[in-house]
């Protein structure tokens, strides 16, 4: 198996990483079911160890795939990478301008127009607003949404949403693109016109990890792939070993499902 | 099957976790981010938090005439209200402009405070996928009610200006004092509007109570009278009110005409630092924790 130095090519590495939070029971803690509970000692807080002690390198113009069951910790590993939720061992280095575009779409208020919300996303990812003026047109027509920008969000369609978060993030001109389950928005299209940009990133020295259920997808985008399972790093390889490997653990073998193509 | 390791140990520089193109991100010892890097973050994306206090603006109407219009009527049908209240409770025969302006001016900066904390309360926990999805220094969602607060402020402190004069009240270069003041009523709201923030992550009813809390605070404060008007054995309210000192303060020279006493400015420069640091010390330890609560 290739092992990898940190070297300058080294676009993130993640060392030793474990990511452990407290999350509670309560749907919406309150003040008073805080007071009513003083006398009664309950637990209310659980730990949860989402990710433990994964160690993995990713060399710049590597389009890794990340693969893994519900629940593996795929969507923790990769908040952690783009800074949102602090390991809580070990250390992630990243080397480069990143931007994400995980499960939830990029930050969106429904209540506020597209434009706000591109705006917003845009000014908290750090960009300054010439670049972002430089680059609103190109997210708008990638996203073909020129007639649907001044009005909120909420009318959109999940479909229309999920492609101006796509466009946002691709958009960016980022090193490093962080896409957790997004590839699968919009129409039959819409769908191979993402793809094909992915293809371009992926072409373009970037590196990008990719979170997908589509085995499919991480078959043929991917040039590495790894497997989490119960936040553990099971697997670190090619991406039709990982796959083979992980279809064969579900017993589910590859069938159109699976393989759904993006 | 193969997880290849780091050659080198970590070397934890820990000012590299926001800015310039490389970021590392490891455990936070003592729960706090890199001050410097995140102040440094903070004040980079402040474009950010002016734009999301314009959409707050743009939410409330601000940028309609009539808009605009109802957030000046409103706190001045306010004063209008407290002035006939206070009138009647002191049963007092002549109707006394100046206080009627020493209360506007009040008013108008206790509602500063209170929209930022109002505003601010709710920033964080309504900022639900943002947070979920970017990294970015959390506290420019409350700094952000702040601005809103404050360009509320701006057009109410415009009505008053002609009650100012209307009233014969003085007018002179001690009126600058009233910058340095705002600029500590301004740090407190910073720190208020970051406190309530991140305890209504933890505490979701909390917006609910404020409202009973800061009307409270409101009768315990120098607004609707005037602090030298205190009886002796009630001096100690204003003492232990964070914005008693400010606010006579800001009384003493909008409405007296002389420079603040040293007094008052200390404790308001005491309170409102104090508030800033243990808010922000707080909001930052505990930043980190948002995008798994919410």
């Amino acid at each position: 198996m290739s092992s990898l130095s940190v070297s300058e090519r080294t676009a993130i590495s993640v060392d030793d990483v474990s990511v452990t939070y407290r999350t509670s029971f309560e749907r919406a803690p309150t003040l008073r079911s805080t007071i009513l509970r003083l006398g009664r000692r309950e637990r209310v807080v659980r730990e949860i160890e989402a990710v433990r002690d994964v160690s993995f390198d990713v060399p710049h113009g590597t389009v890794l795939g990340v693969v893994g069951a519900n629940g593996a910790g795929k969507s923790t590993l990769v908040r952690t990478i783009a800074g949102i939720l602090p390991p809580s061992e070990g250390r992630v280095e990243v080397h480069g301008r990143v931007s994400t575009l995980l499960a939830l779409g990029v930050g969106f208020n429904k209540k506020l127009s597209g434009r706000e919300n591109v705006v917003l996303g845009g000014l908290a990812a750090g960009l300054k607003r010439d670049q972002l003026a430089e680059k609103y047109d190109d997210i708008v027509r990638f996203a073909e949404l020129e007639e649907f920008m001044d009005m909120p969000m909420r009318t959109y369609s999940s479909g229309m949403y999920g492609r101006l978060a796509f466009s946002v993030a691709v958009n960016m001109e980022p090193d490093i693109l962080l896409i957790d389950e997004a590839l699968s928005v919009g129409d039959a299209r819409f769908r191979r016109k993402s793809a094909e940009k992915m293809r371009e990133l992926c072409g373009q020295d970037r590196t990008v990890v990719l979170v997908s259920h589509s085995l499919g997808t991480i078959q043929e985008l991917c040039d590495r792939a790894i497997w989490m399972d119960r936040g553990r790093l099971r697997m670190w390889d090619e991406p039709d070993a990982v796959v083979d490997a992980y279809t064969e653990f579900l017993e589910v073998g590859q069938d159109a499902v699976t393989l759904e193509d993006v | 099957m193969s997880t290849p390791t780091l050659s080198q140990p970590p070397r934890h520089r820990r000012e590299d976790e926001f800015t310039g193109e490389r970021h590392v991100y490891v455990p936070h010892s003592v729960g706090l981010p890199p001050l410097r890097s995140y102040v440094h973050e903070l004040w980079r994306r402040r474009e950010f938090a002016v734009e999301l206090s314009r959409t707050q603006l743009r939410e409330q109407h601000f940028n309609t005439v009539f808009g605009q219009l109802w957030l000046v009527l409103n706190p001045l049908l306010l004063a209008f209200v407290y002035f006939l209240l206070v009138d009647i409770l002191r049963r007092s025969t002549s109707h006394d402009g100046q206080f009627f302006a020493h209360l506007m001016a009040g008013l108008f900066v206790f509602y500063f405070i209170h929209n930022s904390i109002t505003v601010g309360v709710k920033s964080v926990t309504k900022g639900g996928r943002l947070i979920l999805n970017s990294a970015f220094p959390r506290a420019l969602l409350p700094l952000a009610a702040v601005i809103t607060a404050f360009m509320r402020f701006l057009p109410t402190f415009i009505v008053y200006i002609p009650v100012h004069i209307a009233t014969g009240l003085p007018v002179g270069p001690e009126l600058l004092w009233i910058v340095p003041i705002f600029a500590l009523f301004a740090l407190m709201a910073a720190g208020l509007s970051m406190l309530v923030a991140a305890a209504q992550v933890y505490f979701r009813d909390l917006s609910s109570f404020l409202p009973y809390v800061l009307r409270i605070w409101l009768y315990c404060s120098p607004v609707l009278y005037y602090a030298e008007r205190v009886p002796e054995r009630y001096r100690w309210i204003l003492d232990v009110n964070p914005l008693g000192g400010l606010l006579t303060a800001w009384s003493d020279v909008l409405n007296r005409g002389h420079a603040p006493e040293t007094t008052s400015m200390l404790l308001g420069l005491a309170w409102g630092a104090g508030i800033f640091v243990v808010a922000a010390l707080f909001f930052m330890s505990r930043e980190r924790e948002f995008a798994v609560r919410l």
